[in-house]
């Protein structure tokens, strides 16, 4: 186990650099550069500037200098668009706000998605089992930019009752609405999964075993149909924490988070070089961490799988 | 009446025991104007997006300016009908040449720290801004003031000291200009050209604008700057003028969304928004006390490639005077803007001071007059239902300049059967595409630097590096230097109009204007402001 651990570390490597090079190609192939405007700016000025950010060194050592002040310094350079700001800072204060709506969303999407899963599959055909499937239908035909405006009418114009957008430092008020919005189509395809997964195991010879052994369903289900039907849902899991805590755009947008989604759709139409850079490295990072994470846990949930 | 007879019974308490207090219970009326206002003063208006910065040496767009101008105060500044008046300096004189301005500063303004603000302040940023290290986006600006070795200290020929700009003494300061420019003390009123506090650049370097370290001159400070959702400033102790200042508070937030931004309008979390495209006539049905549309410095024109790079029939002036005519700019502002903009038929914005509208025969006909005209020239230029023109047309992504893009492509293919290929581009492809004079007819926009008609017509100018029509005219280039040093340019630019609406290197389709929701309780709107040029400390709130 250890050395996969290692391995697989040791694979990351040469991965993000490989990340790193081809996003950087394909950031100066797209036309246009970072201080580009509808007033292009006077040679000498743009000189000047390109100069201050490096733009004006061959390619090659632009990406060189790049990965070197990363892997030495961890510094991901300033912000070519946000002239106050470094990429490190705006990481640091985007970031923990997508964390914070991210991490809350995936708790509410798993937790409320499983158990609407489990339920609808253990009552199939039921009434149950219908009103789950019509909600997890109905959110998933909702995605958020249509939850989004939905939530702002109903709860800030409305009813008056939560603030219409803003951090403020992640008052609970203001967290509600981004968390739904969200959550929901998350929480529909956990729910899809959980509820298909569960059905194939419920029909196992090892659970009719179980049940003519005369165990009561409650321990049938969690002690042995949940490990087994939970490796679809935890594989989907994995990339979709790293979607989430990595922000969404819509969510920023909609609801003025200040989060990360919108710095990193934003740096790639200025042509931010840099934030475009910091961001995907940390997207590229977390994805292969979560993705290691979630082979370990599979392991450890189900001992036929060995590396 | 019960209510009332309670607030004026605390009133009277208040003033019983707490003297002073009642002017911050919030019963305080206007000095002015006597009007009742409100207890909270707090000004909260919405953001497009993050200004890239808020350093005034490196500031770039329009909000970061809205931010700036209270953060900070330049020599001079406006009022509410966009007149010059004195902010840290209190006047000034000219030479007889007019090109060396002495520029007298009040001495009692100060820093928020408590230091004195000196002409020393006004060199340093001027300085500053100019430098290459600086690499300030606005660097050009300086450049357009024709200060003494602008352009040397910028190309990196000269030292940034050698800059046409002195302290004579902390409250004097000189700056020599190359040529007489009658709106160079209008031009002080822009972020670029304000003072910036040395000690606290050098101590913090590029951190210098965050809360807590930004030192500042003007009204407010700097309390609160959360990238992306809010920026907050308070008032300014130290300012000059502190004792005027009615608006404690002012919150600018990002809100990406104009149609979010409207619902918290509605909400009453915002005092002023945008007025999302195509709901003006709706919200000004809806709301007539808290919607407004005034004049903005900017002209939308199409522009056409007149290199050979082009389409060889728009080398044609009869085909290109064809297409500006067939243009029916009412539809457009009426119908398809429908935000209080105007019909252009000169490039020059119609509000800019100083500025008449000249004659020209395309805005004396009208429409109908215009599609005879334009199908009359069309067919002498060798095009019609035989031979139809086909063209292709470029705008940058944007559902509003789509619809324009369609309406006027409609337009040319019913007066003149030309066929119109559109094509939109995202932003950064759209502004090389162009530049690079790929392309045969192109959207464009282009805002007032200062209010005065050369901040148009300079792009006329054949040497201009935003003449992206490529347009050289001699007489246009002769008329336009000529208007320059002339006691009255406006006859030059009467005549420069005149014959760019021969020529049509451009065609000129509307007006901006800013169509806003602005809270009725908030008063001291700059209205008249052309640039819309507001500050919060001539704004306050009234009572409900």
């Amino acid at each position: 186990m250890l050395s996969f651990v290692v391995r697989r570390l040791a694979v990351a490597i040469p991965t993000l650099l490989i990340l790193v090079i081809l996003s950087f190609v394909l950031m100066y192939a797209a036309p246009g550069g970072p201080f580009n405007s509808e007033r292009p700016l006077p040679p000498e000025v743009l000189a000047n500037i390109e100069a201050k950010y490096g733009l004006d060194q061959p390619f090659w050592q632009q990406i060189v200098n790049y990965v070197w002040r990363v892997v030495t310094a961890f510094d991901f350079g300033p912000s070519f668009q946000y002239k106050d700001r470094s990429v490190n800072d705006i990481i640091a204060q985007g970031f923990p706000v997508t964390l914070t709506y991210g991490f809350w969303s995936f708790a509410v999407a798993v937790v409320v998605g499983v158990s609407l899963g489990i339920a609808a599959a253990v009552r199939q055909n039921s009434w149950l089992d219908y009103l789950a499937v019509g909600i997890t239908v109905g959110a998933q035909v909702l995605p958020n930019f249509v939850m989004a405006p939905i939530l702002l009418l109903l709860f800030t114009l409305w009813l008056g009752w939560l603030p219409g957008g803003g951090w403020n430092g992640g008052q609970w008020e203001y967290l509600v609405m981004p968390v739904i919005a969200l959550s929901t189509s998350y929480m529909a395809s956990i729910a899809r999964i959980t509820r298909s997964s569960m059905l194939e195991v419920l029909n196992t010879n090892f659970i009719r075993t179980a049940r003519a052994k005369g165990l009561p369903m409650r321990r049938i289900i969690w002690r042995h149909a949940m490990k087994p039907a939970i490796l679809p849902v935890l594989s989907y899991l994995g990339p979709t924490f790293v979607a989430m805590i990595t922000g969404s755009v819509v969510i920023d947008i909609f609801f003025s988070t200040g989060g990360i989604g919108q710095f990193f759709v934003n740096s790639a139409f200025n042509r931010d070089y840099s934030v475009i850079m910091g961001i995907t490295i940390l997207v590229g990072a977390l994805t292969i961490l979560f993705n290691l994470l979630v082979d370990v846990l599979y392991a450890w949930i189900d001992p036929k799988i060995r590396y | 009446m019960t209510i009332k007879t309670n607030l004026m019974a605390t009133t009277a308490a208040m003033l019983i025991t707490a003297g002073g207090a009642v002017y911050a219970d919030g019963h305080a009326t206007h000095p002015e104007t006597g009007e009742t206002l409100a207890s909270e003063q707090v000004f909260t208006y919405r953001d497009l997006d993050e200004s890239p910065s808020i350093d005034p040496g490196k500031a770039e767009d329009t909000a970061g300016g809205d931010i700036i101008r209270d953060l900070f105060e330049g020599l001079m500044g406006q009022d509410a009908e966009g007149n010059l008046i004195p902010a840290v300096a209190t006047g000034y004189t000219v030479s007889d040449d007019n090109l060396v301005y002495t520029f007298t500063l009040r001495d009692n303004a100060k820093w928020s720290n408590g230091e004195p603000v000196t002409a020393g302040d006004f060199e340093y940023g001027w300085k500053r801004a100019a430098d290459p290290a600086t690499a300030s986006p606005y660097s050009w600006y300086i450049e357009l003031t024709t200060v003494a070795n602008a352009s040397e200290v910028i190309a990196g020929d000269m030292d940034p000291s050698e800059l046409g700009i002195k302290a004579i003494d902390d409250t004097t300061l000189e700056i020599t200009l190359t040529q007489p420019l009658p709106y160079f003390p209008d031009m002080t009123t822009h972020y670029t050209l304000f003072p910036v506090p040395q000690a606290t650049i050098e101590e913090f370097g590029d951190e210098w604008t965050k809360p807590g370290n930004m030192v500042s001159n003007g009204a407010y400070v700097l309390t609160e700057h959360v990238p992306q959702e809010r920026l907050v400033r308070e008032r300014n102790e130290m300012y000059w003028d502190n004792e005027n200042t009615i608006i404690d508070k002012t919150v600018s937030l990002i809100i990406p969304d104009e149609n979010v931004a409207l619902t918290r309008f509605l909400a009453g979390e915002l005092d002023r928004t945008e007025v999302p495209a195509g709901q003006f006539p709706r919200l000004a049905q809806e709301y007539p006390d808290d919607i407004m549309s005034v004049p903005q410095a900017c002209s939308y024109y199409y522009t056409i490639n007149l290199t050979d790079t082009t389409n060889p029939a728009l080398l044609d002036p009869k085909v290109r005077q064809a297409l500006s005519l067939a243009v029916n700019r009412d539809v457009i502002v009426d119908n398809v803007l429908a935000g209080g903009q105007k019909a252009a038929y000169t490039f020059t914005h119609w509000a800019t001071a100083g500025f008449e509208t000249p004659e020209t025969p395309i805005a004396a006909m009208d429409q109908a007059a215009r599609d005879a005209a334009a199908k009359e020239l069309i067919a002498e230029a060798g095009y019609g239902s035989d031979n139809p023109l086909s063209l292709k047309l470029i705008y940058n992504t944007s559902d509003s300049h789509k619809s324009v893009a369609i309406a006027i492509s409609q337009m040319w293919k019913q007066t003149l059967g030309v066929e119109t290929e559109l094509a939109n581009q995202e932003w950064q492809t759209f502004l090389e595409t162009r530049g690079n004079q790929d392309y045969e007819i192109a959207r464009a926009g282009w805002c007032a630097d200062y209010n005065e008609a050369s901040t148009f017509l300079d792009l006329m100018d054949s040497g201009s590096g935003y003449n992206d029509a490529k347009y050289n005219n001699p007489e246009v280039d002769a008329l336009l230097a000529e208007a320059k040093t002339a006691a009255d340019p406006q006859a030059a630019y009467t005549q420069v109009e005149q014959i760019i609406s021969e020529d049509v290197p451009i065609i000129p389709i509307y007006h901006y204007a800013a169509a806003k929701m602005l809270s009725d309780a908030v008063e001291g709107w700059p209205y008249n402001n052309f640039q819309q040029k507001w500050y919060s400390k001539d704004l306050y709130i009234v009572a409900e």
